[in-house]
């Protein structure tokens, strides 16, 4: 670490200050000009922004470290710098990347027509959307503790107040669990920070790698920080707010949350692990991290499968995938305990998280535009979909096959990287559990590619016209996330990686993961898949697994077991931690 | 005993009380407030830091007490954001009540 000066402001530093203060400058021009200017700031920014983030991964890539900035040239421990390496120049792409995709979908929803009268849920969207993205790159690029603490907070009131846009009692409900849950992740971060600041008199991350031991304090510290942004990731069992938040916010915001809000928090663990406190993470805790993980990936797509609404559906998929992101952690330990797997568990983590940020953001849009043509989005009402709009179903299939991992998707050479490091690691155990969650995903895209394409018993009348354009960003989104492995190749990962994409090997796999998921989804789903009768005796026993795992997930999310299952994290972790 | 075992040992009840609240309060309010007292348990332990943390001659550490002031400023925001939530949330259905309806199955 000394090597490389991480104090010293370097050539393109400034770059960093400028991503972050980009969209809040936007806010206050429209919160100047007024409703019809902010959208037109913001369609502005958003170019600009994109183009900023890629100015930013060229220095980083002709660079030979982390980009620097020294804010008014102070120098930590005193002075705030701004640093971004590989991880944070690959998350502040993708969110430049996946706002501007939203941001395209949005406007048919929230854009202003010359004439039309201004709405306060578009004006407030149109602020948040902005606020979310510079709440976002602060903390990418933040190079100390504190300031992280005010960009997650920044980023929960930016994303709290897009759930409840619609104005109704059920979401402004889900609005206010939202808030005060994470209200509780934040004071135990705050409080982890505090203890770091008292050991170590910095809160500096490169210092901090430097000086921290082994020792009570830091442990107790990064238990702490560690449950309080497991809180407000939503990763179950403390995904008490996520349902009916994502669920129940318009497809735009919903896009919005799922894609890039929890990525925040989930960054922000990914920084403590690996960066901040190699030497006091362990191997045994980060076991408990991927157990949480594991179930999360099982629990929600269960009950993901169970679900009569798409957007539901879609929103407990986040709850799966999220799980999917923590399995990283003991991914970069080898077989010793020593963290010796860093690199290639940190990449795959990005990867994983870029590819479900874009799959998401389009799955997301894609159900809401399914709504808005056909007027509801039961599940088992589908029949037709396929035909009425086609490109919204492209969308969602493609998405939902990025997220399982087919060729060449994001998501694939994620899996790929995590797999060799578990075999490298003799952590078999984990190989099934990255294996389960792609079949489980694939259950679902099943599912959907059946009701979608089934035969509807009428041909389906009043329908509704949707934006063209909303319907291109949806599809774009997808497919970008299909696509993000070659360009992860052709950016800083070595090529070899891909060699053997299509291998016989390989599409065996994805062909065995496919029938697994058809398996599944025929055993879970609600109503028969092919047809209205068949299943014979076995599918009343599946039905009946599926009614307790969602009975399970509406005791976990009650405010009471949640609470108690905050502290628990935060205890086992620590007790993990001492054991090291 | 020292004045900073006293924080200590005040900020440990106040965190203590905070958390009781947060799970044992149904009431948004109530759990609110609750977040505001662990909170200032929080605040206190930075302050009473502070002065173990002294460097070089002065009297006590000054930097906590810059990030202090910060944290107070976003705990008062995210009270307010709550409270204007809660208001919005009994206008709109009569009841402050967080429990979700029972599900439609």
């Amino acid at each position: 670490m000394s090597a490389i000066d991480l104090w010293t402001s370097t050539d393109g530093g400034a770059l960093l200050a400028a991503a972050v203060l980009l969209p809040f400058v936007g806010m206050l021009l429209g919160l100047l000009l007024g409703g019809r200017w902010l959208q037109r700031v913001a369609f502005v920014l958003m170019p600009l922004g994109l183009g900023l983030a890629l100015a930013i991964a060229m220095d980083w890539f002709d660079a030979e470290g982390p980009l620097v900035y020294l804010l008014g040239g102070w120098s930590p421990p005193l002075g705030i710098a701004l640093r971004a390496d590989g991880a944070s120049v690959a998350m502040m792409l993708a969110v430049a990347g996946v706002v501007c995709g939203i941001g395209a979908f949005a406007r048919a929803d929230f854009g202003l027509a010359p004439g039309a009268a201004e709405s306060r849920a578009a004006f407030t969207y149109w602020l948040l959307l902005l606020a979310v993205w510079g709440a976002l790159n602060l903390v990418f690029v933040s190079g100390d503790l504190f300031t992280l603490y005010v960009a997650l907070e920044l980023l929960t009131f930016a994303g709290v107040p897009l759930v409840c846009l619609a104005g109704s009692g059920e979401t402004l409900r889900a609005a206010l669990r939202y808030m005060l849950f994470a209200l509780c992740g934040s004071v135990l971060y705050l409080l982890g920070a505090v203890l770091l600041y008292g050991g170590y008199g910095t809160l500096d991350m490169p210092m901090l790698a430097d000086a921290l031991q082994p020792e009570p304090i830091a442990m107790a510290a990064l238990a702490l920080m560690t449950a309080g942004l497991l809180a407000k990731t939503a990763l179950f069992p403390l995904h008490i707010w996520l349902p009916p938040a994502h669920g129940g916010a318009p497809a735009a915001a919903s896009a919005v949350l799922s894609a890039l809000v929890i990525k925040g928090s989930w960054f922000l663990v990914l920084r403590l692990w690996l960066d901040v406190m190699p030497g006091v993470a362990s191997a045994q805790a980060a076991q408990l991290l991927a157990g949480l993980g594991a179930a999360a990936i099982v629990v929600g797509s269960v009950v993901a499968l169970r679900q009569q609404r798409l957007k539901l559906l879609v929103a407990y998929s986040t709850v799966a995938q999220i799980g999917y992101l923590f399995l990283l952690f003991p991914l970069a330990f080898d077989a010793a305990g020593d963290m010796a797997l860093r690199e290639m568990a940190a990449t795959a983590g990005v990867l994983q998280a870029i590819a479900h940020a874009t799959a998401k953001a389009g799955m997301f849009m894609a159900a809401g535009l399914v709504y808005a043509r056909l007027g509801h989005d039961r599940v088992d009402e589908l029949a037709g979909a396929a035909r009425a709009l086609p490109l919204a179903v492209a969308a969602f299939l493609i998405g939902g096959l990025a997220l399982m991992g087919v060729v060449p998707s994001g998501a694939y050479l994620a899996k790929k990287l995590l797999l060799a490091s578990a075999d490298e690691s003799g952590q078999w155990w984990w190989s099934w559990v990255l294996q389960g969650g792609a079949a489980f995903t694939a259950g679902y895209v099943v599912l959907i590619a059946l009701r979608v394409f089934a035969r509807p018993a009428a041909p389906l009348a009043d329908l509704k016209p949707v934006s063209l354009l909303s319907q291109w960003a949806a599809l774009g989104l997808a497919v970008a996330s299909l696509l993000l492995s070659l360009a992860a190749v052709w950016g800083p990962l070595p090529g070899e990686l891909l060699a053997k994409a299509f291998s016989l090997e390989e599409l065996g796999t994805m062909g065995l993961l496919f029938g697994v998921g058809a398996l599944l989804a025929a055993a879970l789903a609600r109503r028969p898949l092919l047809g209205n009768s068949g299943g014979g005796a076995v599918r009343p026993g599946f039905a009946g697994l599926g009614t307790v795992f969602e009975a399970g997930d509406r005791l976990v999310r009650q405010w009471a077991s949640a609470m108690l299952a905050l502290l628990l994290v935060a205890g086992a972790c620590g007790w993990l931690l001492t054991r090291a | 005993m020292s004045v900073e075992t006293l924080f200590a040992l005040t900020a440990c009840v106040l965190v203590g009380i905070g958390l009781y609240g947060l799970i044992a309060q149904p009431h948004p309010l109530r759990k609110l407030i609750a977040f505001n007292i662990m909170g200032s348990g929080v605040f206190v332990l930075f302050g009473a830091l502070a002065k173990r943390g002294a460097a070089a001659g002065l009297p006590a550490d000054p930097v906590p007490q810059a990030l202090l002031i910060t944290a107070i400023v976003v705990a008062f925001a995210a009270t307010a954001v709550t409270v204007a939530l809660l208001l919005r949330l009994i206008e709109s259905t009569g009841s402050a009540s967080l429990a979700e309806p029972p599900a439609q199955d």
